[in-house]
């Protein structure tokens, strides 16, 4: 698939996320400005009030987004998925430089211009009006380009939290291992990045050549620019808000939670006259839990043995039927419910390249131990945390590596190992790129791994207000095989079709159940 | 108001300023005549842009009273004091970022005058100062020579017609031949205007080429005050040092124009 084959075919679907981009770093910087400026002129007024905020900015911006999305997610008020979360985060991150050259504008000023304005009779405020802040002007416009082109860079993040934005391809094509769609949100990202450079250093160039009365008119085009896209948010997000019955599916940000997010939003869709409204490839399994219980979702597909030790941090059970009445009882006691097992169980994949496996006669993690010392090895950064991850693993089998593990991204993991860059990963029982890597998965011969049954967890309340919705979702429980999965997975991950496509085509070969 | 408060622009009684331990002037007293431009001459430290940010109150007095109208500057709102004394500066201090027209409009701008007369009142002004309006309007200060800047601060500092006029080695920075004919144009000016100026500098020619009176500062007080003539004469050894580099220049001082 071709980049502008990609871009045609998701027409509309571009159009909307490169417009939410562009709501979310104008709305950003548009903030960071009316909080940034007066900041910076206090700054600079009085440094021993001024110094703490921009110290504190500084602070802020050192911390990683994809953390700061993490730490604010909980938080009432700013915390939450979409588009709220995001605009604080990024107008966090563009007050820094908005402030700072505020701040250095107003203290480069020639002071005999501000003897000058003094003695001729200005008051304080008429002298930051006439004088101080068109002579800092330039400087703060390039504050404002400097965080307005962060903050095309950082929205890319945001697509993590389910605001939208060109993050969403980017994200999308890092699970589906498709640099196509990577850089179907990388590429249109970096040119608004560009634009906005361009467009703001010309009107820095304007304002440091014009007059006053010049300066004054680029200085209210680009005002009454911002307030425009101030203006577009407001709409777009009053727009969101129509409609209250809509029911959001969400998934994790891998090939095979999406393409159960399809499926579970399509079969709701199909089946019921609800709206849905896709909230997919969200963070981890933490952030969709969190968005569950905060009613920013109100469905997804967990795994039993993840529900139990990473949400629930009971004990590693093995016993399936065990696990799965004990997470029901937990869920249910947060208003969360259980729907029964799709059928198919996505455990950990122990992989190692297949020739390796085929020369080393490797067949069981028993197997596997006594060549590991040899060994690098590559991990998800949730398999490094989990009470069912590493640790344990190697606890079990007596695993050592040449090196601690690495952590890698998951989308990555599969093709480090098949290109010799680690040698030993934690994959997914279901990935398709198993087979299209030409991977050897190595049996758990101790039984480490609890069981990881894939289920749809939904709001009860949701489930009690619309029966009809749980009616359609429990026809696809025991519906979804291994070999479903797998070869869904693959569709996606080795021949890159659309994750909705592929869920399409499976609901009409179960005859939408 | 009576007769004395109309005829003295502004008085020093007994004023003490110190900058941390150092005092800057001690015990100065000094009267200002309505009309009349006195130089002030001093070496640098002196205490000469002191005296004049007394009297708009950029500074305030430790003890004594700087009177301006026979209002102490203390009583003064220091806006509406500093737009009734127009300021003019070495570095004459034209906002960059404004247009010759806009720089000349700033007081009549803050005082809320409307648009056409501070557009009839900047033409009246750089024909005072010697620039064609349709020229020099629009241009940027950056577009000016020195003189030319020099003559816009002035200008600028005339714009609202305030009855003081302050000016702090206005010419210095200027090379010898414009200076002079900077000389020769604020005389002009003055005789059209009659404002109370109180001009300081370095410079006894300069303050003998401008001043109805000249003030010879040292020590943080009035050496002599006098006319030209008078000052020119004077065997005080506080104010001969100053007068050596005229002789030198000169070969014989022949006194004062």
């Amino acid at each position: 698939m071709t980049l502008l084959h990609f871009w045609r075919t998701h027409a509309s679907e571009f159009a909307s996320l490169f417009g939410q981009h562009v709501l979310l770093v104008g709305a950003s910087t548009l903030v960071a400005i009316l909080a940034g400026v007066p900041i910076g002129i206090l700054a600079a007024r009085r440094p021993r009030v001024g110094a703490p905020i921009v110290w504190l900015a500084n602070v802020v911006q050192t911390i990683p987004s994809l953390a700061m999305f993490g730490f604010l997610l909980p938080l009432p008020l700013v915390g939450g998925l979409g588009a709220r979360v995001a605009i604080f985060v990024l107008i966090l991150y563009a007050l820094l430089p908005i402030i700072r050259t505020t701040t250095a504008g107003l203290r480069s000023i020639d002071h005999v211009l501000v003897e000058a304005g003094t003695a001729m009779g200005m008051t304080p405020s008429q002298l930051l009006r006439e004088v101080e802040l068109p002579l800092a002007l330039p400087s703060i416009v390039a504050g404002i380009r400097v965080a307005a082109v962060i903050g095309v860079g950082t929205a890319t993040i945001a697509a993590a939290v389910g605001a939208g934005g060109l993050g969403e391809y980017i994200f999308r094509g890092l699970s589906m291992v498709d640099p196509t769609v990577i850089l179907a949100g990388a590429i249109p990202s970096a040119a608004l990045a560009l634009a906005i450079d361009g467009a703001l250093t010309l009107v820095e160039r304007a304002l440091k050549r014009g007059t006053r009365a010049r300066g004054g008119r680029a200085t209210a085009i680009v005002a009454s620019a911002m307030i425009l896209i101030a203006a577009g948010v407001a709409g777009a997000a009053y727009a969101r808000r129509g409609g209250a019955e809509v029911i959001r599916v969400g998934s994790k940000n891998f090939t095979e939670q999406i393409v159960l997010g399809e499926i579970v939003a399509q079969t709701i869709e199909s089946r019921t006259s609800l709206r849905v409204e896709r909230r997919l490839n969200l963070g981890g399994t933490f952030i969709c839990d969190r968005a569950l219980r905060s009613g920013d979702i109100d469905a997804y597909v967990e795994y039993s043995g993840t529900a139990q030790t990473a949400i629930f941090h009971g004990p590693v059970d093995t016993d399936a039927r065990r696990v799965f009445e004990e997470i029901t009882r937990r869920y249910a006691e947060a208003g969360l419910t259980v729907l029964d097992p799709l059928g198919f169980e996505n455990t950990f994949a122990m992989l190692v390249r297949g020739d390796v496996a085929t020369t080393l006669g490797l067949r069981t993690l028993s197997d596997a131990a006594a060549h590991a010392p040899s060994w690098r090895a590559g991990f998800g950064y949730e398999f490094l945390q989990r009470a069912d991850g590493y640790p344990g693993l190697a606890r079990t089998y007596g695993l050592r590596f040449v090196a601690p593990p690495t952590a890698m991204d998951l989308s990555l993991i599969y093709r480090a190992v098949a290109q010799g860059q680690v040698d030993f990963v934690a994959g997914d029982a279901t990935s398709g790129l198993i087979d299209a890597y030409g991977l050897a998965m190595l049996e758990d011969d101790r039984h480490y791994f609890p069981p990881y049954d894939a289920a749809i967890v939904a709001r009860a309340p949701v489930l009690l207000a619309h029966p009809e919705v749980r009616t359609a979702l429990s026809a696809l429980s025991g519906r979804i095989t291994l070999a479903d999965m797998r070869r869904m997975n693959r569709a996606v991950d080795a021949d890159h079709r659309d994750p909705a496509d592929v869920a399409r085509q499976f609901l009409a070969t179960v005859g939408h159940p | 108001m009576s007769e004395s408060a109309q005829a003295t622009a502004i008085a020093f009684e007994n004023v003490d300023v110190a900058r941390g331990s150092v005092p800057v002037l001690h015990g100065f007293t000094l009267a200002i005549p309505a009309g009349e431009t006195l130089a002030l001459v001093g070496r640098s430290g002196a205490g000469k842009s002191t005296i004049l940010k007394l009297i708009n109150r950029l500074l305030l007095p430790d003890s004594g009273d700087v009177l301006v109208e026979s209002r102490s500057t203390r009583d003064w709102s220091r806006f509406e004091l500093r737009r009734r004394t127009g300021y003019v500066m070495q570095e004459v201090g034209l906002f960059p970022h404004m247009s010759i027209e806009e720089n000349i409009a700033t007081v009549p701008r803050l005082l809320g005058w409307e648009a056409s007369r501070i557009a009839a009142r900047v033409k009246e002004l750089l024909d005072l100062v010697g620039l064609d309006a349709a020229t020099f309007s629009e241009r940027r200060p950056d577009q000016l020579s020195g003189g030319q800047r020099q003559r816009v601060g002035v200008a600028r500092a005339l714009a609202a017609d305030p009855p003081i006029l302050l000016m702090d080695e206005p010419f210095g920075a200027l090379d010898p031949v414009t200076r002079g004919e900077m000389h020769r144009e604020f005389r002009r000016i003055q005789r059209l205007v009659r404002k109370t100026v109180v001009l300081v500098t370095h410079d006894m020619a300069e303050a003998f080429a401008l001043g109805t009176r000249v003030g010879v500062l040292a020590d943080g007080a009035l050496a002599m005050i006098g006319e030209p003539a008078a000052v020119a004469r004077s065997s005080d050894p506080r104010v001969r040092p100053l007068l050596e580099p005229l002789m030198e220049a000169t070969g014989v001082f022949a006194g004062t124009r």
